[in-house]
């Protein structure tokens, strides 16, 4: 994963290509080559635009947030609360835009304010997240707890635990949408993972956060705003989980408090620990957390198009999860 | 600051919870008219004894400096194979709920030492490995246990006007509480989670202490799935959801540091107790009518609940010129 990765400080070059070295190095990229090419051999109509997009709008929301676990991770921290914070903004944009919330002057500014305020809301408390962690000196695992426990709670209050059920093809855009026959999720993504990437590596709040990560103290000491750098940090993890709850109640024309992103911090964390970042911190790489959801998304695909019923998906996940951390261990002997 | 003063501060972070969970129950007493009674106090018991376990093995992972998710469906793996083998008596099914949570305590242990994996990432894996077993054996259904064969009684009966799973849970935390504070293998453990790499240069077998403190948390998960199964007289396949996270609360509350080295088995207890309690008091004031609380407004009251705790706690720990 050496040209992948962005580290501080920079990867380790190994002595000479042995196949060892490749194994452990891009061992996610050709896991992935080699779930593809299983698939294309074995499982019928693997092949198509159908099984394409159900793939890529399955993968979306676990590469948004995931996204933002990356960060959160390579500071050193964790988020448990954005499977909770996606359902709050689910819970929200369909109150604000169906006005039970306010009421509303014009349709169309409701749907632009069903966009805008749950993703505000959610980075409202993803900065929470990183206030308790950075000013109260909580460990993000605790800090991040608190709203792992309440925030559905605070959604289920919202919409008093009923299903809130839509049609509104200008909201759904998020979630059905085609552009040029792509769908919007997946293009919103690759937008995403795309800045997320450039920014780890090319700008200074991006080596900020790695160098925290590498060094707390260090970085500190060499005047790096340690506790303004993990507050942002937690807040754009809070504000992509909202964009990817908005996309769930999109895409299921329906906004369920009780499952909306149930799970989505295990699913976010395998895909960051699966794609090569250091769950320790100091080591990131966003395109590897994007390779890992891909992963843990084809590996499910391909259990279930085969008949393995889904059970037995998630003891498979966990071999994978495993294999691929302890592999990945290998390569920083 | 000084050692003495930092032994205060953690001192009053320790018996806060012992502080606290006196609050609660005086507030209890004089706002409820039956809180004290003999029948909630059981119940109270009898329920919170399976997290009572799973709290138990987490406050010894926790004090190595590591951390167990797979609890929860540990118990839940270990409720379906309990109810599977109930009909053959009370015992087969004790010991294979009990059986099967050490299989996972195993698997963990050997990922976290063998293969040198966190175990955050460790037990993150096992959670969905064991989940999944349970999904499989009982085939996405709760398996009913049987009546005739005395196995309920495990959850539902009583042993000298006791509840037996209050029993259990008892004998446990004796147990724990000798073996942290009175054996070789409880200072090792503190060690470890004190300065790994300092135990292991003292010669101490920190891989050994890790592998057993992981097997116990897998043990005493299955045994609290056992316990689950007794008492609502079914395998629970997605039962246990969230207990990992109710466990690892309990135990912070409790004052164990998540850094581990330092940690008290009967903290972890009074941590259990006052979670438990708080769940306990929001229903009785369902009953009184005097709120109107729905299950939603209970979850969000314990995360607030838990974040004052926490908060508190982080601001007794800090040293003073930084709580400036």
């Amino acid at each position: 994963m050496a040209e992948t990765a962005t580290t501080l400080p920079p990867a380790q070059r190994a002595p000479g290509i042995d196949f060892r070295s490749l194994l452990t190095r891009h061992g996610a990229w050709i896991a992935l080559a080699l779930l593809i090419l299983f698939n294309l051999a074995v499982t019928p109509n693997f092949a198509t635009w159908q099984t394409l997009n159900v793939n890529l709008t399955q993968v979306c929301t676990i590469v948004i947030v995931g996204v933002g676990m990356t960060l959160v991770i390579a500071t050193g921290g964790i988020d448990l609360s954005v499977g909770a914070l996606m359902a709050i903004a689910g819970a929200l944009a369909p109150l604000i835009f169906l006005g039970k919330l306010f009421p509303l002057p014009h349709p169309a500014l409701g749907i632009a304010l069903a966009f805008v305020l749950p993703a505000l809301a959610t980075g409202a408390l993803g900065w929470f997240n990183g206030w308790l962690v950075t000013r109260l000196r909580i460990q993000p695992i605790i800090a991040t707890l608190v709203l792992f426990i309440a925030g559905r709670g605070i959604a289920q209050v919202f919409t008093n635990g009923n299903l809130q059920v839509f049609n509104l093809p200008s909201f759904q855009f998020i979630g059905l949408g085609r552009v040029f026959g792509i769908p919007f999720q997946a293009l919103l993504m690759i937008v995403i993972v795309a800045v997320a990437a450039w920014m780890l590596r090319r700008t200074v709040f991006g080596r900020q956060i790695l160098a925290i990560g590498g060094n707390e103290r260090a970085a500190r000491l060499s005047g790096i705003p340690v506790a303004s750098v993990k507050q942002r940090v937690y807040l754009i993890s809070g504000l992509l989980s909202g964009i990817a709850g908005l996309i769930v109640i999109a895409r299921n024309s329906a906004a369920d408090a009780n499952l909306v992103g149930l799970g989505m911090e295990l699913d976010a964390i395998a895909a960051v620990a699966v794609g090569g970042t250091l769950l320790t911190g100091g080591r990131a790489t966003v395109i590897g957390t994007l390779v890992g959801a891909l992963i843990i998304q084809l590996v499910r695909y391909t259990l279930l198009a085969n008949g393995v019923p889904d059970a037995a998906a998630l003891v498979a996940k966990a071999v994978i999860i495993v294999l691929a951390v302890w592999l990945q261990r290998q390569s920083h002997r | 600051m000084n050692s003495t003063s930092l032994k205060l501060f953690q001192g009053i972070g320790r018996y806060g919870v012992l502080l606290a969970l006196l609050a609660l129950i005086v507030f209890g007493w004089l706002r409820y008219d039956n809180f004290l009674g003999t029948f909630n106090v059981l119940s109270v018991l009898r329920y919170n004894s399976m997290f009572a376990l799973v709290a138990l093995g987490m406050c010894f992972v926790i004090i190595t400096g590591g951390i167990d998710l797979s609890v929860g469906s540990t118990a839940a793996l270990g409720s379906v194979v309990a109810a599977m083998l109930s009909p053959y008596g009370w015992l087969p099914g004790l010991l294979g709920g009990l059986a099967a949570g050490l299989a996972v305590g195993a698997s963990n242990a050997f990922i976290i030492t063998r293969l040198n994996i966190l175990p955050f990432i460790a037990t993150l894996a096992t959670m969905l490995a064991a989940g999944g077993c349970a999904l499989l054996l009982a085939e996405n259904q709760s398996v009913s246990v049987s009546y005739e064969s005395g196995f309920t009684e495990l959850g539902q009966g009583d042993f000298l006007g006791f509840p037996i799973p209050g029993w259990i849970a008892l004998i446990a935390y004796l147990l724990g509480s000798v073996v942290l504070n009175l054996t070789s293998f409880g200072r090792t453990i503190l060690a470890i989670g004190g300065n790994e790499d300092a135990a292991r240069l003292m010669g101490l077998p920190a891989n050994r202490v890790k592998a057993l403190v992981y097997l116990t948390s897998g043990g005493l998960a299955g045994l609290a799935g056992v316990i689950l199964a007794a008492q609502f007289g079914a395998g629970q396949p997605i039962e246990g959801v969230g207990w990992e996270l109710f466990a690892i609360a309990a135990v912070v509350v409790g004052g164990t540091l998540l850094t581990g080295g330092v940690g008290s088995v009967g903290s972890t207890l009074a941590g259990v107790l006052l979670l438990g309690l708080i769940f306990n008091i929001l229903n009785f004031e369902n009953g009184l009518g005097w709120i109107s609380l729905s299950a939603y407004w209970q979850s969000v009251i314990r995360g607030a609940f838990l974040l004052l705790v926490v908060a508190i706690q982080a601001r007794l720990s800090m040293r003073p010129e930084e709580a400036a």
